[in-house]
């Protein structure tokens, strides 16, 4: 379907905090465009101060996600061909901010929590020598939780922080992803299970797999990171028989 | 009227947080300085994070024969021999152990059969160096220094942007900065300032960079009294993409070509055989068949003993190639080349570019392990940049350092792929234990209030106007105007017409309206980005005027090939009386030492390269 010429109207949430309503902008579209282009486009063209946030353009720096009709995504990933099949004719694509953080204006929230949580998280700590030595096959177990972005989609979309709002007893599942980072690290040798049970909370996630869903960088954050977490706190607290019953059959717990 | 403003303190201010940044920021605090961060984006937003391909040390993993004579004879090489060579020494020296040092911090490499860090080939290096992960090395480098900086004690300012340096007498003071998300003022006090606030390449409508690549820190330099050098040479990549037009410019990693891929024109032929220069043409393969061999040895682990593909020739040549195949009308569909790495197969392809495979599948609606990219030349990089001394990484503004793309003096007229990320973390190291030391020796330096609210008047003019052109229009043109002028191929007439364009530009920036408030205004950012970007256009077309010879990042139509006066000398821009002006210093002759170690390793190459010649076993 060509783009090239077509008219599509937004309805962008505009404003500050409370006061913030959904405004309605119409632009011409172009072959190739990205939902990100097109709030550029309205922002050179007819609202030069509307507020977004946007680095690299190419789902490399986690700035740019929003809610765009209703689903959490990034803008400079989204065809505009696939929004505007999903899009009813004649309606508008809407496009909000994530819901879970504090508004600042239009499109751009107060994401800082995250980083207030990823400073309290232990960091590395492995062998003084100059040369680490691991294999491959290890690397690979991390390197998947690495590959994050920070985009924090994930935890706009978990129902704990999203609808329960225990940001002070969750720590969410992009830093859920960073501990589990830290804990499987085929050298490190930090604990971090006693506050990975109480301060950061794990036994909150009840496993509805949605962060899963939303994450760009394609990273199993329930079953790879946050069950394998839970595994380590169960094993700690609650059943030191099932520890060694795992550790001789190097079968995993089944929830 | 005087405006409201918060005062704060520090020993050490870096402004950016990029790789460099970060790692200025880690040293000063780990010094024991009272250290700040202050940046335009969030944390880890950084270009730092878009490198893909890999950080260049010489660590020896991949291939023994490597060293830092070496990495020091390809960087002076593919500088076109007119980097500083001091920093190319203290480079190629450092960066093994600073890689090294990350892996302590949490860095997760790709690994050697051997349980340590792997290591890819990449134009103009003589030997795999690269160490890396997957095609996403920036993202592994930015999230180690960020979650290793949080925890050492450093005050970090996210969303302000710095637009004012403060001075006393001749010597940096301090900064003043507004906030992005409610555009507040405040006033910093130190004892020294890092510049880390990467590039330019913003200026060009085809570019890799984000909107935050508007060369403040040139600019802030220059104010300052800084010195800049080396300003005409910019980097065109030659491989970013072409299609569709929301995408032109975003980077495709030379990690492709580096993992085999080939570059064909729009008759299906391999044309960078015919486009290998002269000064390479001893170490470049002379046949596919012989360029295949290579790529098939090094995938499998093996050392290599054919020659390589010109496709890894260093990035101004491929750039001019794929530039000159289009104009000759042998151009892909939308005015690039093609290139081709489905002939590793999908498996190959997801472990080692997976981050191409996503961008091209989601942005272009192509499978890279089935069919091929079309590419073209891109801005990427700026040689240029403010001139420092090589050991401290200092200005010749007192207490004014800067370190990674904002700084000059390692790339000279060509940067090596690579080269770059090693470059962030050397020199970061340096500016900020040097910075810490400087300040250890001062006392706290006033805020003088004078000052402050002049770089505040400055700043709120364009929310004060009656009303004027979107800043966004003015930008567009601008970027539009620098590309067809002062673009990849270069001549006198375009050139001055640019300085006379950018002479109106900066009338019109002057005179733009992007509305009136101060909360999260991007029009208003961009109002106050123009000057910058007048400013270092500027200084890069006249430095670009200067030079009549063609060399690296600088290509004269009117002066085609390379002069030997011209290899001896470098460009240095500076302000004097409000007024822009270029100079011409001859570059030092090469310490000795160094030079011995040039001449060993040209002969070993000449050997391996005979060797090889010979077919090889
Ligand atoms: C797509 C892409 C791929 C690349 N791949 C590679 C590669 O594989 N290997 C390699 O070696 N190099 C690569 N490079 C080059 C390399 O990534 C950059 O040169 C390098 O990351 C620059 O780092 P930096 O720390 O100097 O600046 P940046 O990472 O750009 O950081 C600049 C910082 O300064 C801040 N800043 C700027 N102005 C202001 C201001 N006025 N006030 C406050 N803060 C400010 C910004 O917010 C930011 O935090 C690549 C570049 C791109 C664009
Ligand atoms: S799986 Fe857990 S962390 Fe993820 S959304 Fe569900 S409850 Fe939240
Ligand atoms: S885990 Fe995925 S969704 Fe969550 S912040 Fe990282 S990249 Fe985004
Ligand atoms: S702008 Fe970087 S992820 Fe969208």
């Amino acid at each position: 379907m060509g783009l090239k010429g077509k008219k599509q109207s937004f309805n962008i949430l505009k404003g500050e905090g409370e006061d913030a309503e959904l405004q309605s902008f119409d632009i011409e579209l172009d072959e190739g465009m990205v939902v990100l282009d097109c709030v550029h486009r309205i922002q050179h063209e007819q609202q030069p101060d509307l507020a977004v946030r946007w680095n690299c353009k190419a789902g490399k720096c986690g700035s740019c996600s929003a809610e765009i009709n209703g689903r959490p995504r990034l803008m400079c990933m989204t065809r505009m061909s696939d929004v505007v099949a999903e899009t009813p004719e004649g309606q508008a694509i809407e496009i909000r901010p994530m819901k879970a953080f504090p508004h600042v204006k239009d499109l751009v929230t107060d994401v800082s929590w995250n980083y207030e949580v990823a400073q309290r998280i232990k960091p590395i700590k492995g062998p003084d020598t100059m040369d680490w030595e691991f294999n491959q096959m290890e690397a690979d177990r991390v390197q998947q939780f690495r590959e994050c972005i920070e985009c924090f989609l994930c935890v706009n979309t978990c129902h704990v922080l999203r609808d329960h709002a225990l940001f002070d007893d969750f720590a969410g599942p992009r830093n859920l992803v960073r501990l589990a980072q830290y804990e499987m690290h085929p050298l490190d040798t930090e604990d971090r299970v006693p506050e990975i049970k109480k301060e950061f909370g794990v036994e909150y996630c009840n496993i509805t797999r949605c962060c899963t869903e939303v994450c760009p960088a394609g990273i199993q954050i329930t079953d790879d990171a946050i069950i394998q977490l839970k595994e380590r706190v169960v094993d700690r607290y609650y059943d030191p028989l099932q520890r060694i019953w795992r550790t001789i059959t190097r079968q995993k717990v089944r929830y | 009227m005087t405006e409201e403003y918060t005062k704060h303190e520090y020993d050490v201010i870096v402004i950016g947080a990029g790789g460099a940044g970060l790692r200025a920021a880690i040293e000063a605090a780990r010094s024991g300085a009272k250290t700040a961060m202050i940046t335009k984006s969030l944390l880890g937003k950084a270009h730092t994070v878009m490198a893909e391909g890999g950080c260049a040390a010489a660590l020896q993993n991949a291939d023994p024969r490597d060293g830092w004579k070496v990495h020091f004879h390809d960087t002076m090489k593919g500088s076109k021999w007119l980097a500083d060579w001091r920093m190319a020494e203290l480079h190629a020296k450092e960066a093994p152990d600073r890689v090294r040092e990350l892996e302590q911090w949490g860095a997760v490499f790709d690994r050697t059969p051997n349980n340590l860090i792997n290591q890819r080939n990449f134009g103009g290096h003589t030997f795999p160096r690269l160490a890396h992960v997957g095609d996403a090395t920036g993202l592994e480098l930015i999230r180690t220094l960020q979650e290793r900086g949080i925890h050492e004690g450093i005050d970090i300012f996210m969303e302000y942007t710095v637009r004012h340096l403060l001075k006393e007498g001749d010597r940096v003071t301090g900064c003043v900065a507004y906030t992005r998300v409610d555009g507040d003022f405040h006033a910093f006090s130190a004892k020294s300032v890092v510049l880390a606030t990467g590039g330019i390449t913003r200026c060009w409508s085809v570019c890799s960079g984000s909107w935050e690549y508007t060369g403040d820190g040139h600019a802030l330099a220059l104010w300052a009294g800084a010195e800049l050098r080396d300003m005409e040479f910019v980097q065109f990549h030659p491989t970013g993409m072409v299609w569709p037009p929301s995408v032109r410019g975003i980077l495709v990693t030379e990690g492709v070509r580096g993992e085999g891929g080939r570059l064909t024109n729009s008759e299906g032929e391999r044309f960078m055989f015919n486009y290998v220069p002269e000064m390479f043409a001893s170490d470049h393969a002379e046949t596919i068949e012989e360029s295949d061999q290579w790529v098939e040895e090094v995938v499998s682990g093996k050392l290599a003993t054919v020659r390589r593909p010109p496709e890894l020739l260093t990035r101004d040549v491929v750039a001019k190639a794929i530039n000159s195949e289009v104009k000759a009308g042998r151009g892909s569909p939308h005015g690039g080349a093609f290139l081709d790495i489905s002939h590793r197969g999908e498996e190959a392809i997801l472990k080692k570019l997976p981050s191409m495979h996503h961008q091209f599948k989601e942005l272009a609606g192509v499978d890279i392990s089935k069919e091929p990219m079309e590419v073209g030349p891109t801005a990427h990089y700026v040689m240029g940049g403010v001139r420092v001394n090589a050991e401290t990484q200092e200005s010749n503004v007192p207490g004014l350092y800067a370190c990674g793309e904002v700084a000059s003096g390692l790339h000279g007229a060509n940067r090596l792929g690579g080269n770059s990320l090693s470059d962030l973390i050397t020199f970061g190291k340096r500016a900020g234990e040097h910075a810490a030391k400087r300040a250890d020796t001062l006392a706290q330096p006033g805020i003088e209030d004078a000052q402050v609210q002049s770089a505040i008047t400055e700043m709120l003019a364009p929310l004060n106007r009656e009303g004027g052109e979107n800043p966004g229009l003015i930008y567009d043109e601008m970027r539009d105007m620098m590309q067809a002028k002062v673009g990849i191929i270069r001549t006198k007439e375009e050139m001055t017409e640019a300085m006379d364009d950018l002479a109106a530009f900066n009338e019109r920036q002057a005179a733009c309206f992007p509305g009136t408030s101060r909360k999260y205004n991007s029009g208003w950012h961009q109002a106050l980005d123009l000057k910058n970007m007048v400013d270092v256009s500027t200084a890069a077309t006249l430095a670009a005027l200067t030079r009549e010879e063609s060399r690296g990042g600088h290509t004269r139509d009117d002066f085609p090939g390379e002069t030997e006066a011209w290899g001896k000398i470098i460009n240095i821009i500076y302000m004097e009386d409000g007024e822009m002006k270029v100079r011409q210093e001859n570059v030092e002759p090469m310490r000795d030492d160094l030079g011995d170690a040039i001449k060993e390793v040209k002969s070993m190459i000449a050997e391996r390269a005979a060797e090889q010649a010979g077919g090889g076993n």
